[in-house]
């Protein structure tokens, strides 16, 4: 109840905030956004690293999905006389011809989904149609998670990391090659609907049903995968399920944060979603302490507003802090720069084995 | 057909490549049981050390490329490489010896991240790309018109070099590992490092050995790419590093010639998929290659599964 109370505190501080912050700076605004963007990504991500244990590096391939699809429907929408290349039409995805006889139904399947959601979004006033927007990239993005989740039940540790990696690439490689999403050249001409309310609002609920569902009876689950897989399975718990449901929620907000992201930048490109900026966003969950959703946000606030710092002082590169960051943190600090300080778990978490 | 035979020499001079960089993945898997990310950055450190050496090189031999020149070129890449993977080893993996996997693992992608982006400042290397300069003379061969329809294959001599290099490497690499007191050490370190260092063998100097063993290959790969592609840049490690990890695993990770064979399909695959499917789709093929190996067969080609004992 408490918590819920919080939840409906923090909407409405951002519904007041968002009243002013249009007046401010751009270059703040900018940066401000981004805070939020990236505390939804981390905090997203933390579910599956800190709190479930499964060391996942390919989280912006599924902020990719959810940009890519957000915006392929806000897009749709906002220009209806325009021809849009066919999904299942001009052979982008290559494929031999039997394999492709398999793929088209599916495309074709998509297609029409696509096509009846926008359809079906037309009438409603504009906010509306951004939240189904921004639902329609979050659940494709689970989706995506959940075909990343399936392999990754029989892996653990460093080849789960490579594989989603390789996942992240494979997003990227499709994306690149798709027609119907602007392959090389970027998809842009989306409207700035993101706003300080939507962005924090998201991130508000993001923090907040992730606390809930770990500390929830239901949730212990996870951290029961991740302190003891072997012996979660003995106590009947379905590691299966909760390996895959951490990955599909993480996926779902960070394809939400990524249609916010294609929303405020208007303009998106594959590159901007490849490896490194991965690794950003599992060097926030790291200095925050896996499993520390509280440190897990402070982390994000401070290393989005850190390179803008770095930039004044001189410092171009932040990736050089941050990597010196990250080795120095494993040696001397592993639980992360808040973690064992955290309020929701008294006791400090451990890293998985 | 013709094209088809093409695509194999171009693949196999790739594979051979990532054959090199995969065998220092699968050594150090062996006796630490982990990734090291920084691995391909050691072998972009490689062509960066080519890059020192060879203009000096050249000048020992009046200006003229040749194969002597190269070979000093390769030798001092190779041991720049083999010190750079020894400190790294020590400084970075060493302190974490009793520590989760997972920290390893994430001190060695922020000392990958770090090596790619210190490199990248320009005081060391810049992060444009740059010319690698010219230490043998790359051309293509002739071959004679009476061997019919191959006359049309284009084979250049680097592409020999690079394969007659790795298979001279690959065959001193046998011997150290077979008939060595050392090798016989790591062989030890790898299949029981409790019992080996009860049976006197010193744990750490052994690791020690088989980083820089590991990174001198890589640094030899670093060397046999830049003489076939005209510039070299700081991030050329990162996914070449992947792929060649890709490579290992599909080899069977662990496993010596399992890496050499898996460094090759990946060149032959990734050069069929360029040549015949969309050059975009190159990196995310191997990928999934990797994917579809782990599914079905987790332990590799050559490898032999494990049971997880609880």
């Amino acid at each position: 109840m408490r918590a819920k109370l919080i939840l409906l505190g923090a909407l409405a501080l951002c519904a007041a905030l968002s009243q002013i912050t249009p007046s401010v700076n751009p270059y703040y605004y900018d940066v401000l956004i981004g805070i939020g963007i990236n505390i939804m990504l981390a905090a997203g991500l933390n579910l599956v690293n800190g709190y479930t244990g499964q060391f996942s590096l390919g989280h912006a391939g599924f902020m990719a999905v959810g940009a890519y699809l957000a915006s392929a429907m806000s897009l749709a929408i906002q220009f209806p006389y325009i021809d849009w290349p066919d999904w299942s039409g001009p052979r982008w995805l290559w494929a031999p011809k039997g394999i492709w006889l398999l793929l088209a139904a599916p495309l074709r399947l998509l297609e029409w989904m696509h096509n009846s959601l926008v359809f079906l979004a037309h009438g409603l006033p504009a906010q509306a149609q951004f939240l189904c927007v921004l639902l329609y990239g979050g659940a494709a993005a689970a989706l995506a998670g959940l075909v990343v989740g399936i392999p990754s039940l029989r892996l653990r540790g460093d080849y789960l990391a490579i594989v989603t990696l390789g996942f992240n690439e494979i997003i990227r490689g499709v994306i690149q090659n798709a027609e119907p999403l602007g392959a090389q050249r970027g998809l842009g001409g989306m409207m700035r609907h993101t706003d300080f309310l939507w962005t924090f609002g998201s991130a508000a609920v993001c923090v907040y049903v992730v606390l809930a569902l770990v500390n929830s009876t239901y949730g212990r689950g996870f951290l029961a995968v991740r302190d003891d897989e072997v012996a979660a399975e003995a106590m009947g718990i379905n590691t299966t399920k909760y390996k895959v449901l951490a990955f599909v929620i993480g996926a779902f907000f960070a394809g939400i944060a990524g249609g916010l992201y294609a929303h405020f930048k208007q303009y998106i490109h594959p590159d901007g979603f490849n490896f490194l900026r991965s690794v950003d966003i599992v060097v926030m969950v790291i200095l925050g302490g896996m499993g520390n959703t509280a440190g897990v946000c402070v982390a994000a606030v401070i290393l989005t507003i850190l390179p803008e710092v770095l930039r004044r002082v001189g410092i171009e590169n932040r990736m050089i802090p941050y990597s010196l960051l990250l080795i120095v943190l494993m040696l001397s600090r592993p639980q992360g720069l808040f973690g064992g300080l955290g309020v929701a778990r008294k006791k400090g978490p451990a890293i998985a084995k | 057909m013709i094209e088809f035979l093409q695509q194999l020499i171009n693949g196999v001079s790739l594979g051979a490549i990532y054959a090199l960089i995969a065998l220092g993945y699968t050594m150090v898997f062996g006796v630490l049981r982990f990734i090291n990310f920084a691995h391909g950055d050691v072998y972009m450190i490689g062509a960066f050390a080519g890059l020192y050496a060879g203009p000096k090189a050249l000048r020992l031999f009046g200006g003229q490329p040749g194969y002597i020149a190269a070979l000093l070129v390769l030798l001092f890449a190779m041991t720049v490489c083999a010190a750079v993977g020894i400190v790294i080893e020590f400084l970075c993996y060493r302190p974490l010896r009793s520590r989760p996997k997972l920290s390893v693992l994430i001190t060695a992608i922020g000392v990958s991240l770090f090596i790619e982006n210190v490199c990248q400042d320009s005081h060391v290397f810049g992060p444009n790309p740059q010319a690698f300069p010219t230490i043998i003379n790359d051309t293509a061969i002739e071959i004679p018109s009476s061997w019919g329809t191959f006359a049309d294959l284009t084979v250049t001599t680097s592409q020999i070099l690079v394969i007659v290099v790795t298979a001279g490497l690959l065959l001193l690499l046998t011997q150290i590992v077979l008939h060595t007191k050392l090798g016989m050490a790591m062989r030890a370190v790898s299949f029981n490092s409790v019992a080996s260092s009860l049976m006197g063998v010193n744990n750490d100097l052994i690791i020690s050995f088989t980083f820089g063993l590991g990174s001198s290959l890589a640094g030899a790969a670093g060397i046999l790419t830049s003489i076939q592609q005209p510039s070299i840049d700081p991030l050329m490690g990162i996914l070449l590093g992947l792929k060649a990890f890709v490579a290992a695993v599909l080899g069977g990770i662990g496993n010596l010639p399992g890496a050499v064979l898996g460094g090759l399909l990946i060149g032959v695959i990734e050069t069929m998929v360029v040549g015949y499917v969309s050059p975009t789709y190159r990196d995310a093929i191997v990928f999934g290659v990797l994917i579809l190996i782990l599914i079905f067969k987790p332990s590799g080609l050559l490898g032999r599964g494990q049971r997880e004992k609880v």
